[in-house]
């Protein structure tokens, strides 16, 4: 039962969390180029949603004792420098290190490669750890806080904005897409 | 009205033929998150696991002294935890999906890359090196990747995970904007 638990359990959830990137289609490069063009919107139309489904059901979780939040710190510098370096990243291999592990299995030889400079990425940051904590991490550091924390707005008000926000963009990128089919 | 005839479907891209609403795809990430708060504990990511996996691979290439006193791999040693299993269930569900979709395919230069820099397979594979290179350094720098901020961090309100989506997108759109620019 717990070795069930331990080894089946995240097989089968990442199992389920590639199946659904590949019918998802943002295990296809050009998928992901394109939203960086803003040709196609899959890749926010994924995101948001999971975002504000999952969002609303963990706070559900979290509200019921049901779990806790697993927050990760607030080091403003690292994030901000480690995000910027991760957009360049994303639209030179034309996947994120998720979907590139999906794509491979998908048949894609380039995510192959690049997942070997995901390896040599990983071996950099590994080497250049003591320097990056001594003057890097440890800048701005605010710990582990969220939104409601700082903002002293609540959880549900977050994420009305964020569903209303969502719906707003969505119906838009919609109608604009139906107009470019029909034209 | 358009009429498709059976060659259109044929040639038609191999994403054209998977037809899964971005949204339940993102619905169904959302829930996936909810299972991966309340019975694991363990949020969905992948850039942790894949560093610790990393540690493997650096052995060879900075030896295993190195790797055994390296400050960060001591903080995160190799083990087979949930998020390991997570990651190798990921390229499982996506190999599932394509194949159960016929849309498992060979891709060595992907269709936008091809239009933008040419069908040379070397030049694809030296750009998804750097790419794939550049987004890990980036991913453990901010602590996390689209998976892990993004969606795991995003669904929380994070505050670390908003800004690396804010600066991940910005950079993003800037980048790419530079690569894809009509010359």
């Amino acid at each position: 039962m717990t070795a069930m638990m331990t080894i089946l359990g995240p097989l089968l959830m990442g199992a389920a969390f590639g199946f659904l990137l590949q019918r998802g289609k943002v295990t296809n490069c050009d998928v992901i180029e394109n939203q960086f063009r803003l040709r196609d919107f899959t890749v926010l139309k994924v995101m948001g949603t999971a975002i504000v489904v999952g969002g609303l059901g963990v706070l559900l979780l979290v509200d019921t004792g049901n779990t806790k939040y697993y927050v990760k710190d607030a080091n403003m510098l690292a994030v901000a420098l480690g995000a910027a370096l991760f957009g360049v990243g994303m639209v030179v291999y034309g996947y994120c290190p998720g979907t590139a592990l999906g794509a491979i299995a998908t048949g894609s030889v380039h995510a192959l490669v690049g997942a070997l400079g995901m390896v040599a990425g990983a071996i950099l940051y590994a080497l250049s750890f003591d320097w990056l904590k001594a003057h890097v991490l440890n800048v701005w550091a605010l710990g582990k806080v969220r939104l409601p924390d700082v903002t002293n707005i609540p959880d549900v008000a977050w994420f009305a904005a964020l569903a209303l926000g969502a719906g707003l963009f969505f119906w838009w990128v919609e109608s604009a897409e139906a107009k470019q089919t029909r034209g | 009205m358009t009429t498709i005839t059976e060659s259109d479907v044929r040639e038609a891209p191999r994403t054209a033929r998977i037809d899964w609403s971005p949204y339940l795809v993102g619905a169904g990430i959302g829930l996936l998150s909810w299972i991966a708060f309340a019975v694991f504990g363990d949020p969905l990511g992948v850039t942790t696991a894949f560093s610790r996996i990393a540690s493997l691979f650096a052995v060879p290439v900075i030896g295993p002294e190195a790797v055994a006193e390296n400050s960060y791999w001591k903080s995160m040693p190799l083990k087979w935890d949930y998020g390991v299993w997570f990651l190798v269930g990921i390229p499982a569900g996506a190999f599932i999906a394509a194949v159960m979709s016929g849309t498992w395919r060979l891709e060595l230069v992907p269709e936008v890359w091809k239009e933008r820099f040419g069908p040379s397979i070397a030049k694809r594979f030296v750009g998804a090196f750097l790419g794939g290179t550049v987004i890990m350094y980036g991913a453990r720098l901010a602590g996390g990747c689209t998976s892990g901020h993004g969606i795991s961090g995003g669904l929380q309100l994070a505050v670390s995970s908003w800004l690396f989506l804010a600066v991940m997108f910005t950079t993003g759109l800037g980048i790419s904007a530079l690569m894809f620019r009509k010359r």
